[in-house]
């Protein structure tokens, strides 16, 4: 029986350390702190394979949410930080934990909610249709996960002149979770929702769900990404990080973002070149 | 009913094209949990049969603290982990977070008490029934453990099985540590969490079939090799 046991502790051993082998050959790999809109959509099982074959660097993504990825970043866990929230993203830099955003692409936020839409919001305007929502204690799904979806919903009750964290009832129903969660839930309970087109376009769960209010000037959203700072955290992978972002940045790498469609329809617009993205 | 059938459908798809992230994911999937539970077999069988032989004093209390860690919330398990092996944490510079070795440190510690309560409780009985007739031969403590471990040997596979069966089920504590990364840390589990996040429930089911039929599997090879193993 002893005998069992030691070949046991030998065959654990082995299998302990040649899994640990695939991180000795991480020189060209980096960790980037991502949202989980740039996962749920796609977009990185797209743009990954590229970024390898053109530079060289094997990305791997943390989908997270902007607040957790930035967490993540400060505590030196991440060495790049791919997020739409430009306000946590400033605070983020005015913190010295970044070291300088480039704005990347951009798409929309749109209001998902029941095809058959009882509460009445469908329209152009985000700011009614969130007073509506309210009014008529419409359920609405939030994502409650600071992500950067989360604080663009803050931000329009804001707009809209609710104090949400004071006038929420039972009909908010915050989960703590990404945007396919929050996406699910809205489909099985019949709920309103905000969630990012390119997830949306991609999600395959819809149910009964559609969008009910787009182009709203308010729901534009813009993703930035930042290397994080190698003076707060030395071991961050600086030059593969910096490659990484001069890539996304390019023009290869935008029009790669560009190319990027789900069933024919283009998903996040390029816009580093703008100088107030 | 009809994602249950569709669900069954992909998995046999999946199944026969033999899809090659499919592999991937299944094979790390078993490299980790058998890693994970090999480990805690290893550190824990010794562990319970020593708990259960030596005379030690509080031998009471460690016991009830021993089952009382089988109820360790995996995801605390999987935060504390994450914070011990972060940068910023005491472990940071070994750089193994988001790592499969991460993840199989987390299921490690989470089949330990696993390992240790069942094989305690079968050497219990087995010490009552025939250990004072070893002592009385001269045997130590120490040299009765072999015999008595090779009497209990069905109750040590089940041990295994039982840490096995926790580890390949684990999803909270190795989406955190693990990071759910692409091609590295992605497990049969976490992949069942992020297709369901994606809305795809029914490719979601079929991966989930699939882990079911791995499960088992390694069971059954598992009995069948304790039974080569017994000449039986």
């Amino acid at each position: 029986m002893k005998r069992w046991l030691v070949s046991f502790r030998i065959l654990a051993t082995v299998m302990l350390a040649s899994l640990s082998i695939p991180t000795l050959a991480q020189d060209q790999s980096i960790v980037v702190a991502s949202t989980t809109s740039t996962q749920d959509s796609g977009l990185f099982d797209y743009l990954l394979p590229i970024v390898k074959q053109k530079t060289g660097i094997e990305v791997r993504v943390l989908a997270q949410g902007t607040g957790q990825a930035l967490d993540t970043a400060r505590r030196g866990d991440a060495d790049v930080v791919f997020v739409h929230a430009k306000s946590a993203e400033e605070k983020f830099l005015a913190e010295g934990y970044g070291v300088k955003r480039y704005p990347v692409m951009y798409n929309d936020f749109v209001i998902i909610g029941p095809k058959g839409d009882p509460a009445g919001i469908k329209s152009k305007d985000v700011v009614t249709a969130l007073q509506t929502i309210k009014t008529k204690a419409a359920p609405f799904v939030s994502r409650g996960d600071r992500s950067g979806t989360h604080i663009a919903e803050l931000k329009l009750w804001k707009a809209a002149g609710i104090d949400i964290a004071k006038d929420r009832g039972p009909w908010y129903k915050e989960i703590g979770q990404g945007m396919g969660a929050a996406l699910n839930m809205a489909s099985a309970s019949n709920a309103y929702v905000l969630s990012d087109r390119g997830t949306w376009l991609a999600f395959k769960n819809r149910g009964d769900l559609a969008i009910l209010v787009e182009g709203d000037k308010q729901l534009f959203n813009q993703y930035g990404v930042m290397l994080v700072n190698p003076v707060k955290h030395p071991t961050v992978k600086k030059e593969a990080g910096q490659r990484f972002i001069d890539w996304l940045i390019s023009p290869e790498g935008q029009s790669a973002i560009a190319g990027y469609k789900v069933n024919g329809q283009q998903l996040f617009y390029p816009n580093a070149t703008d100088p107030n993205a | 009913m009809n994602d249950f059938v569709q669900a069954l459908d992909t998995a046999a798809g999946l199944i026969g094209h033999l899809d090659s992230e499919l592999r991937e994911i299944v094979t790390l999937s078993l490299g980790v949990s058998l890693t994970a539970s090999l480990l805690a077999f290893a550190i824990g069988a010794p562990l319970g049969a020593a708990l259960a032989i030596y005379r030690i004093r509080g031998k009471g209390f460690l016991v009830v603290i021993a089952n009382a860690l089988l109820g360790l919330p995996p995801v605390v398990v999987g935060l504390a982990v994450y914070l011990l092996l972060s940068r910023s944490g005491p472990l940071g510079s070994l750089g193994i977070l988001f790592t499969p070795t991460a993840m199989v440190i987390a299921q490690t510690i989470l089949g330990v008490p696993i390992v240790v309560a069942l094989v305690h409780r079968m050497m219990v009985d087995i010490w009552t029934r025939y250990g004072d007739a070893l002592l009385v031969d001269g045997a130590s403590r120490l040299r009765a453990m072999r015999p008595l471990m090779c009497i209990g040997r069905d109750g040590l596979l089940t041990a295994f099985l039982a840490a096995f069966g926790r580890a390949i089920a684990e999803v909270g504590a190795i989406i955190i540590v693990g990071g759910n990364v692409r091609g590295y840390t992605r497990t049969m589990t976490t992949a069942i969490a992020l297709e369901t996040s994606k809305g795809e429930l029914s490719f979601a089911l079929a991966l989930g079939i699939i882990l079911i039929i791995l499960s088992m599997t390694v069971s059954v090879l598992s009995f069948l090799l304790g039974r080569v193993v017994a000449g039986r």
